[in-house]
């Protein structure tokens, strides 16, 4: 089962190698990994994925709370959570296809970004299901080219029932 | 106050934290610490080898309790150290590794002896530092210590650029270290204590899981005071070996697969474990399916990590073992429904049924009256000591019968790899121990293999008046290896057969020490007198039955109940 991990830590340098070594040193998989610094320049956060039966995910929460510069561990649940992923795609547009993918871009209110004769680079911005949805669709007229950034997650502030 | 360079202010510090004495190896990169180690009364004690520096500082804090310290130059000076401090992180042995490194302009230039050591210890140490500017290198170092002794011991490594320590500073006074993401959890939750309480009262087979955790935490007097006022049959990992006294009746000595018959079917039968400061190695535990299956498991551990991470645990509780020990004898004293004689009359079955096993299944092995049996010796050194020998161990068979047959009545008496099983450990950790207590007896009990991987660390011991004595079980093999080969690998000896090995009572004449030589029984007893009587390094060779094999033995991946006895 996938689960999202948010963790706070020291912005030292080394940090993030620290938290990536224990992942590959313990045999943990991880499936996207986002960092960025905080308000507090000081403190960085970085959401993680990871799958795994419940179990090896709370070894895993131990495991970075451990490390001497994580600050905090949350484990971000299904239900009462925002994530987001955004992707930049190159998309093949020719004469024909042309008209499909913006209408494609439009109706998951995409953006081009960047045109030329035989392709648009496109921006989206949603959920990892959202993200999927449209790489599919994208995928049979010509995906050239994709990046994304992988999820970023954040509790809501009241939760849901 | 005046300014003072990097290096005078490192001598400083260590001095601040009370060394006195640390193991370190000269170059390049840290010529001028050990400069300035001169003009403090700090001993730096000049091994042959890092890594018997790293090993020496480590069996310096087992005995003592106090941090370790281990000071090593760049390069290759920090990568021979990185097998001692993996066998400390194992073991969680609070040390401090000071490693120099190149002068930071330097550094990704893959300059003459650089080396990332702080990337290649990373997994290896509890933490660790590359200190980049001199603002920051005494609170650098005084988080070192506080990180290395506090909650969960383990190795911290410190990499100071050669320039670094030469740049002049103003030392900063001591302020109390706070580090708002370290806060180790030492006290108990009480509603956790109430719960384990009121199931240990409920318990009608309780086994008492001890580990090194209560030998780190200093808290055998609490845990005998639990196991004796409950009556309570004790267990001990390698690791813990001395936390209860061995010769004591509530003892059913080592489990796991070197463990007795007693340990062994006591867990498996027990209704109860309570695990103290243990970590359900897979040595201990072996099938983990099968491992205390009747049981309910408290596991107390100052570590949250090593809960539940093998075993599933009913009643956790994270502290430090000797406030959750105190916590449940106080909570017993307190209970108007506990009497301890009651509680004994309750258990007195059990522990019955535990000295029914014993009887059944002694620790024991098949006497010779000429060929040297290694047990016999371990046997014999203790009795000639009293059992108040400071034992350090190689690997080893050698490991396990010394784990069997010198029955440790104290903590921190027993000094042996356990994590990591580091052949070429004992010596150098026996040089600390020396260093630690002069006056005490310390044995290292070695294989003829493992002896050879420090073997020059004798110079060492030698230098520093250390009286070690070396007992070498001398079987010609890599003995462990080859009885794995024998029972699981058709007896095929492949590499195990050590055909060239120097002659030890000539090799202990060379370094100035003292050699002896048993090969019957009836030496072994006049060898180890005259060793113990002698103030000098000794080696004492005894040359035992090739093929004695360490039983009981559980064969690996297999049920703690499925022994091979003797
Ligand atoms: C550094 C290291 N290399 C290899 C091993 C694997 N190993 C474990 S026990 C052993 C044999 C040790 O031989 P010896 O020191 O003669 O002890 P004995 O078992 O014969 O008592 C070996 C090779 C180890 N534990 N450590
Ligand atoms: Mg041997």
């Amino acid at each position: 089962m996938k689960h999202t991990i948010s963790v706070l830590l020291q912005n030292k340098p080394g940090v993030l190698s620290r938290v990536t070594g224990l992942f590959s040193g313990r045999g943990f998989n991880i499936e996207s990994l986002c960092v960025a610094e905080t308000l507090d320049p000081k403190i960085s956060c970085l959401t993680v994925v990871s799958r795994g039966e419940d179990s090896i995910i709370e070894q895993i929460t131990k495991q970075l709370n451990k490390l001497i510069d994580v600050i905090k561990v949350t484990e971000i649940n299904d239900k009462d959570y925002v994530e987001r992923e955004m992707v930049l795609l190159r998309v093949k547009a020719e004469a024909h296809t042309r008209a499909e993918v913006l209408r494609v871009v439009d109706i998951f209110r995409g953006k081009v970004v960047d045109v030329s004769a035989k392709s648009y680079a496109i921006e989206l911005t949603g959920s990892a299901s959202k993200i999927q949805a449209v790489i599919d669709i994208l995928r049979p007229i010509g995906i050239k080219e994709i990046i994304r950034t992988g999820i970023i997650a954040m509790s809501r502030a009241t939760k849901t029932k | 106050m005046g300014k003072i360079t990097g290096s005078q202010a490192i001598v400083r510090c260590l001095q601040e934290e009370g060394v006195k004495t640390i193991f370190g190896y000269p170059g390049g990169a840290v010529l001028d610490l050990f400069d300035a180690l001169m003009d403090s009364d700090i001993t730096n004690v000049l091994v042959r080898h890092e890594q018997g520096a790293v090993h020496a500082a480590d069996g310096f804090a087992r005995v003592s309790g106090e941090v370790g310290v281990a000071l090593l130059t760049s390069g290759p000076g920090a990568t021979n150290g990185v097998t001692g401090i993996a066998t400390a992180h194992m073991d969680s042995i609070p040390l401090v590794i000071l490693t120099g490194q190149v002068p930071r302009p330097l550094i990704g230039n893959d300059a003459f002896q650089e080396v990332d050591i702080v990337g290649i210890t990373r997994p290896c140490t509890k933490h660790n530092y590359l200190v980049s500017n001199v603002e920051d290198l005494v609170a650098t170092l005084r988080e070192a210590f506080h990180i290395a002794r506090t909650g969960r011991p383990g190795p911290v490594l410190v990499d100071l650029p050669k320039d670094l320590v030469a740049t002049k500073l103003t030392y900063p006074e001591k302020t109390p270290i706070h580090i708002s993401s370290y806060q180790p959890t030492y006290n108990p939750h009480p509603v956790q204590i109430e719960k384990a309480c009121r199931r240990i009262m409920k318990a009608t087979q309780p086994v008492l899981y001890v580990g090194g955790g209560v030998i780190l935490s200093n808290s055998s007097k609490e845990l005998t005071e639990l196991a004796e006022k409950l009556s309570i049959p004790v267990t001990m990992t390698l690791m813990g070996l001395g936390a209860y006294p061995g010769s004591q009746k509530l003892s059913m000595g080592m489990l796991g697969m070197h463990g007795t018959y007693t340990a062994n079917m006591a867990v498996a039968e027990s209704d109860l474990l309570i695990a103290v400061g243990a970590r359900f190695d897979d040595r201990v535990t072996g099938k983990l399916a099968d491992f205390a299956s009747k049981a309910d498991i408290i596991h107390i551990d100052i570590d949250p990590t090593s809960i539940s991470k093998n075993v599933r645990v009913d009643i956790p509780i994270v502290a430090d073992c000797k406030n959750a020990l105190t916590a449940i004898n106080k909570w017993f004293d307190a209970e108007s429904d506990f009497q301890p004689m009651e509680q004994a009359e309750r258990l007195k079955p059990w522990l019955a049924l535990t000295r029914e096993w014993t009887e059944k299944h002694p620790l024991a092995y098949k006497e010779n009256n000429t060929i040297i049996k290694p047990q016999y010796v371990i046997e014999t050194l203790h009795r000639l000591t009293g059992g108040k020998a400071i034992i350090t161990t190689e690997v080893g068979q050698n490991q396990m019968w010394a784990a069997q047959f010198y029955t440790f009545d104290y903590p921190r008496h027993f000094v042996t790899s356990g994590g990591l099983g580091t052949m070429g450990f004992g010596l150098p950790a026996a040089i600390g121990a020396q260093m630690a207590f002069p006056d005490r007896t310390v044995i290292d009990i070695a294989g003829d293999g493992s002896i050879q991987m420090n073997i020059q660390e004798l110079a060492t011991a030698k230098q520093y008046s250390c009286p070690v004595k070396i007992a070498i079980l001398n079987n010609g093999y890599l003995g462990m290896v080859r009885q794995w080969q024998e029972l699981f690998y058709n007896k095929r000896y492949a590499s195990t057969t050590m055909d060239v090995v120097p002659d030890f009572v000539e090799l202990a004449r060379a370094y100035g020490a003292v050699g002896l030589r048993a090969t019957t029984k009836s030496e072994v007893e006049p060898v180890i007198r005259e060793a113990l009587q002698t103030n000098n390094l000794v080696i004492m060779d005894f040359k035992i039955e090739r093929e004695e094999g360490v039983y009981p033995m559980v064969p690996a991946g297999k049920a703690t109940t499925e022994m091979l006895l003797v």
